[in-house]
């Protein structure tokens, strides 16, 4: 299983704060893992289209690149406007 | 004041809602700090106005497993860079009222220079990496999500 999360913005986008999702077997990194959370409806599409969004991996951020395993957690959350 | 082993630690890191007391953190950074000649300590407020006017506190939320782990990078990277003797960052998470402290940064180093391109380091790297969000509260009592700042991220590349 994948725990995705999502923060501020992108959580009020999407209507929820975390999904437990099987990994599909044919996706290995983060870019195809977002493709596949799009899939879910156009509220997931519109929130994880834009290039703004920064992606986090057992809480160290992440590129579409970032390799996916089972048992990671994946979140998704705007620039962080903290301090 | 009584101390335990944990405030010896070179790094100290707190993420919570509670105010903090700029003279206590201060003196618990230099009681750590035998070998510094300088401390610089930075501390963030929230404003009262936004660039549409006045506003009336804000909102907090932050990713709570990776915060301390991102803060304790930024430092641990300031650290390295500057050889800095002791560092403090304290980041408060929650609702805050206008006027009130968000952030304190602190840190121990053998010359001044240091000090502060250490101090702006971390407060630069915290701006852009550490996972907080801030929403503020307008004078209708709607809440809005603050956009981030590309100056933000300016600060950070150059150093």
């Amino acid at each position: 299983m994948i725990k995705v999360l999502f923060f501020a913005r992108i959580r009020d986008q999407v209507g929820c704060n975390e999904l437990d999702l099987e990994l599909p077997e044919t996706v290995s990194d983060v870019g195809a893992f977002t493709d596949q959370l799009k899939q879910r409806g156009k509220e997931f599409s519109a929130a994880l289209s834009d290039p703004n969004v920064l992606v986090a991996v057992n809480q160290e951020m992440a590129s579409s690149q970032t390799t996916v395993e089972d048992g990671d957690e994946i979140a998704y959350f705007p620039p962080v406007t903290g301090g | 004041m009584e101390w335990d082993q944990s405030d010896q630690e070179a790094i100290q890191i707190r993420v919570e809602p509670q105010d903090f007391e700029l003279g206590t953190e201060y003196e618990r950074l230099r009681l750590r700090s035998n070998s510094s000649g300088a401390i610089v300590v930075f501390t963030g407020l929230v404003r009262d106005f936004n660039a549409e006017g006045a506003i009336g506190g804000i909102i907090l939320e932050h990713y709570p497993a990776m915060t301390q782990k991102s803060l304790k990078a930024i430092a641990k990277k300031a650290s390295e860079k500057w050889g800095l003797e002791g560092i403090t960052v304290i980041h408060r998470v929650g609702e805050l009222q206008n006027h009130d402290q968000i952030v304190l940064v602190g840190v121990s180093a053998r010359h001044r220079a240091a000090a502060f391109d250490g101090a702006r380091f971390i407060m630069d790297y915290l701006k852009t990496e550490a996972p907080f969000w801030k929403k503020e509260v307008t004078a209708d009592g709607d809440a809005e999500w603050v956009e981030a700042k590309e100056s933000d991220q300016r600060a950070r590349e150059r150093w």
